[in-house]
């Protein structure tokens, strides 16, 4: 598939998913249940992407030990928590990130 | 009643004070797509045509992971499941519109939008309160764009050696910090992450973000089924 066909198919599911939500789905269609469930989506996926993205190295294998990006991502975790601020999580995540990689 | 251009208006500075975390998002987005191959173009051509931060940054990163085309765009239609949830709220605020409305809108309904508008709809009942919307929308869409072009300039200049692929964890991370706060999502982030994780290497075409999707959800929905049982 070239580049510009999956920009285009990322693109329309995107879209589909909004329209949906304003000219398909009623209010009727979710019962508190499932509005519950769909509530954990995030919870659900993100972390998909986040932990191979800190744990798995550029070569494909894991890296627990020696891992500034463990660390980083655990600093940023909890000024996150703390602060409920997403600018707050990525710069502090960055910063530390950093700070041990050209200063420690 | 107010006149459209006013309710307009008032999307535009009801949305303004939350668009302050999108910024680092659109300058990620620019910089890391450039840095991962993607053209200048291409780059725009996202923005322009998907305009979803979350569904972009997933493209992103499993693009340059090498997953199967197949498994990222069913990656993204995962990430925006979780929108599937506002059409149950907004959608009875909007059903009288025309359809040319219903499709306009659409491509606005962002994350951003969509939480300030709903607020103001929920208060308002005049028939043209949807303009609201489109002013948050609109809102959205010019710092996205104008975001993601500042990314593709920096990301020429930016050096590889910063390592700010890294930012994506954080920016996701960042999406997360209301939940770590309840214990049921704790859990559901751990198992997720840790399936995620050991699948890396094993779940062929990786999709292993489906997978690890599917087992936080299930995760959730035995939790709380539990915790109503004992209730």
């Amino acid at each position: 598939m070239t580049n510009w066909a999956l920009i285009i198919y990322c693109g329309l599911i995107t879209y589909l998913t909004r329209f949906s939500m304003i000219a398909l789905i009623k209010k009727e269609m979710f019962n508190d249940r499932i509005r519950e469930i769909l509530s954990f989506v995030p919870s659900a996926i993100f972390p998909a992407i986040i932990f191979p993205a800190i744990i798995v190295n550029d070569n494909g294998l894991f890296q627990i030990d020696d891992n500034p990006k463990i660390i980083a991502a655990i600093i940023a975790m909890f000024i996150g928590i703390f602060s409920r601020s997403i600018i707050a999580t990525i710069f502090s995540g960055l910063a530390s990130y950093w700070f041990l990689i050209f200063v420690v | 009643m107010q006149s459209n251009f006013k309710i307009f208006l008032k999307g535009i500075f009801d949305v303004i004070p939350i668009m302050i975390p999108v910024v680092p998002f659109g300058l990620i987005f620019g910089v890391l797509s450039i840095d991962i191959g993607f053209s200048p173009i291409e780059t725009m051509g996202m923005s322009l045509i998907i305009f979803g931060g979350a569904s972009q940054i997933v493209l992103l990163q499993l693009f340059s992971g090498g997953a199967s085309s197949l498994v990222i765009i069913s990656s993204v239609g995962a990430v925006n499941s979780r929108h599937l949830l506002y059409g149950a709220v907004v959608s009875e605020h909007l059903s009288d519109l025309k359809l040319v409305w219903k499709i306009i809108i659409s491509y606005f309904l962002v994350d951003q939008a969509f939480a300030v508008s709903n607020e103001y709809l929920k208060k308002n009942n005049n028939s043209n309160r949807y303009f609201h919307l489109v002013g948050g929308g609109a809102t959205c869409w010019i710092i996205w764009q104008s975001t993601t072009i500042l990314g593709i300039i920096l990301g020429a200049a930016i050096p590889e050696k910063l390592g700010l692929s890294f930012a994506v964890p954080l920016t996701f991370l960042a999406l997360l910090v209301n939940d770590f706060r309840k214990l049921i999502n704790v859990i559901v982030i751990i198992i997720s992450g840790l399936v995620a994780t050991l699948g890396y290497n094993h779940i062929p075409f990786k999709a292993y973000v489906i997978v690890a999707a599917l087992a936080g959800l299930f995760t959730a929905i035995l939790l709380t089924k539990i915790i109503k049982k004992y209730d």
